[in-house]
């Protein structure tokens, strides 16, 4: 199993939008996808699940990856965290 | 307390009686309205094993129809908002679609019978709590995203909007696990017939606004909501807190000819209305109401109150997202002041626990809400929120005969600072040029055995007692009445309660002040009769109660009274008061004991 660990920057933490995007990356992929908050651990599949986490800003996570092509769906979930789930870029799109 | 029945279906084709808690009194025959716990109607709860199959693929269509619903407000908002804001429906969708959701949903389905809808309100229901209870106020708004989704789904289910307790479609007996005061406080009177819970005890809310609203109720039935749905009839009886699911003819019409006997002798109640309640051989004795909205003060003066002999004032808290300001108080106040025409209006401060204002962070509840941080304890904690009640009724004082009085006073500082702040409040007042009253009178609760032990050394400092029965028996025995494992241990009747008031009414009359009893043993004609006899003669009551205790006062001698006081003062043990006063209430008043 290969994991990483991945911090929440965006300000507004792990809610709706980022978890929705987060799950629409995750069933992308065969391999199964969880991230684990202090011993809570989320199927990326499931946004309640995620939500349930309750992740804030400044929160580090425990990703992990078990499948085929496990490298791929940490890279891409990785670079989710990274990009700040491109919340700040629709910000500055609005009018 | 529920039959075994194997299958719990069979429960549906005939009757089906269950015991509860009566708390507010009278009966009332209608259909069922199920609610969840987060105030949605549900159909019914149960379905038959062979019926599963056909549940769960309703929800697979139902589920198909809210998402559809779901894309369309999606790109709605988009072209309207942008995107940012249709992600808000996206995400919802992903909700409605979540795998652990649909496996959770799958095996209350197939596993445990449940309808679809039933399943997905307790599968729904159990995150938005989940949510809620959260630290973070980032999850606890997402409890609203959740509830939003679940309303989506059961209204694809049952093909109609659904139906919210504030909002009832037609009258109905309102059904429900529990409900809470948000709930019951924007409940539309003229819908709701009766209310029966699964929770609840004699002095929660819903037996409080029951009362008040006159709406036959009975609560902490136990688990019961399976064995009901909506649409079905229902009887409840808040005499003798019975339940009644589907009842066979011969039920049906005892109810309604008992319905027919009880209006009867409501209207021969209805005759003694304007003679005042004195006993036979002419001691007079007050009934006053006790009232929750000012709405009430119509039903006070039909019922031949005396006077308000406590307004309680909490709804004014618990009804609002935020504090009622200055206005809302003095507004209220003055409409009861005024409508009661010059009788005596008792104003009770605000009688919360902290934890229902709001005020205690919920990741540290208190251990011991009813010895914690409440009542006047959290007035003087917060004066700022005092002072603007105190305000508000020196205000209203000046359009009649208004009083104050400070609940749950325990030490003789607490009543000190009370009156302290009474009294910076109102040359706050006169400084400002407000008009009040130059002496307004002041009393407190006695609720709480330190407070009977020291009266002596309070009741110079105060005008009057009011005795508050509920808390004073809760405080006595230690026992929670809410809580169903110790509520039997709860006897407003046991001796050491009856001493505490006997000495409470002692030390009062010897000063030559007024001891009246506002709790719920002044509704209850045996009691009441009982503490005429111990010398009390101001008595408070629910006003749906006025007549008839004037029925039993006007029955008898204040001799009987005394009589049967100092008997039952001789007992050891609250059964055996209790037997007493029942055998001695059918003597003395045959004709209400029969109404029971």
């Amino acid at each position: 199993m290969l994991h990483r660990t991945v911090k929440v920057l965006n300000s507004e933490g792990l809610h709706m939008r980022p978890a929705d995007k987060l799950v629409r990356t995750a069933v992308g992929f065969q391999s199964t996808i969880e991230l684990e908050r202090e011993g809570q651990i989320a199927d990326c599949r499931s946004i309640i699940s995620l939500l349930t986490l309750g992740a804030m800003q400044g929160c580090e996570l425990t990703l992990r990856a078990q499948g085929p092509d496990a490298d791929a769906a940490i890279a891409a979930i990785s670079h989710l965290f990274e990009s700040q789930f491109n919340e700040n870029q629709s910000n500055i799109q609005q009018p | 307390m529920l039959p075994d029945t194997g299958n719990s279906l069979d429960v549906h084709a005939r009757m089906l009686e269950l015991q509860g808690i009566a708390v507010s009194p009278g009966v009332a025959i209608g259909k069922a309205l199920v609610f969840d716990r987060e105030g949605y109607s549900i159909a019914r709860c149960l379905v038959s094993p062979e019926e599963s199959d056909g549940e769960w693929e309703r929800l697979g269509v139902a589920v198909e129809l809210a998402n559809a619903k779901l894309e369309a407000s999606r790109d709605k908002t988009t072209a309207s908002w942008g995107h940012r804001l249709g992600e808000i429906f996206s995400a919802q969708q992903q909700m409605l679609l979540d795998p652990r959701i649909h496996s959770e949903m799958e095996l209350l389905i197939r596993k445990k019978h449940y309808s679809a809808d039933y399943a997905v309100s307790q599968v729904f229901a159990k995150y938005a709590a989940a949510f809620r209870r959260a630290s973070s106020s980032f999850l606890a708004d997402r409890a609203s995203d959740v509830g939003d989704v679940e309303r989506l789904l059961l209204e694809s289910l049952s093909g109609k909007p659904t139906a919210t307790i504030h909002e009832l479609p037609h009258e109905a007996i309102v059904v429900s696990h529990d409900l809470t005061p948000g709930e019951t406080a924007s409940f539309d009177a003229s819908k709701v017939l009766g209310i029966c819970t699964e929770a609840g005890g004699p002095g929660g809310h819903t037996a409080i606004v029951a009362r008040g609203m006159e709406i036959p109720a009975v609560v902490g039935v136990g688990n019961f909501l399976h064995y009901i749905r909506s649409g079905e009839e229902v009887i409840v009886d808040g005499n003798l807190g019975l339940i009644i699911v589907s009842p066979d003819d011969a039920t049906r019409d005892r109810y309604l000819q008992r319905r027919r006997t009880r209006q009867s002798i409501a209207e021969q109640l209805q005759e003694i209305r304007d003679l005042p309640a004195t006993t036979s051989d002419g001691v007079r004795i007050e009934l006053m109401a006790n009232v929750e909205f000012p709405q009430e003060t119509q039903t006070c003066l039909d019922r031949g109150a005396d006077g308000v002999g406590l307004y309680r004032t909490e709804f004014l808290y618990l009804g609002h997202d935020s504090e009622p300001t200055e206005e809302e108080h003095y507004q209220a106040y003055l409409q009861v002041v005024r409508d009661m025409q010059g009788r005596p209006v008792v104003i009770r401060t605000l009688d919360l626990g902290a934890d229902k204002m709001g005020l205690v962070r919920p990741e540290e509840p208190e251990n011991n809400p009813f010895l914690g941080l409440r009542s006047i304890r959290l007035s003087l904690r917060n004066p700022a929120l005092f002072r603007i009640q105190v305000r508000a009724i020196l205000r209203a004082a000046c359009a009649g005969d208004c009083r104050i009085m400070f609940p749950m006073v325990t030490t003789l500082d607490e009543l000190r600072s009370a009156r302290f702040l009474l009294r910076s409040v109102s040359e706050d007042l006169l400084a400002e040029a407000v008009h009040i009253p130059c002496a307004v009178q002041v009393g407190m609760m006695v609720e709480v055995p330190a407070a009977v032990l020291m009266l002596d050394r309070f009741i110079d400092e105060i005008d009057f007692v009011s005795i508050g029965t509920n808390d004073l028996t809760q405080y006595t025995l230690a026992v929670d009445r809410s809580n169903d494992a110790v509520a039997d241990l709860y006897q407003a009747c046991d001796p050491a309660v009856l001493r505490l008031i006997q000495r409470t009414h002692q030390i009062v009359s010897e000063r030559g002040k007024s001891t009246s009893v506002c709790g719920e043993m002044s509704n209850n004609p045996a009691h009441a009769l009982l503490l005429v006899g111990m010398g009390i003669r101001t008595l408070s009551l629910t006003p749906a109660a006025i007549p008839i205790i004037k029925k039993a006062i006007r029955s008898v001698t204040i001799g009987q009274c005394e009589a049967m006081a100092w008997r039952a003062l001789r007992l050891s043990t609250a059964r055996e008061v209790e037997a007493f006063l029942m055998n001695q209430l059918a003597g003395l008043v045959p004709e209400i004991v029969l109404q029971a």
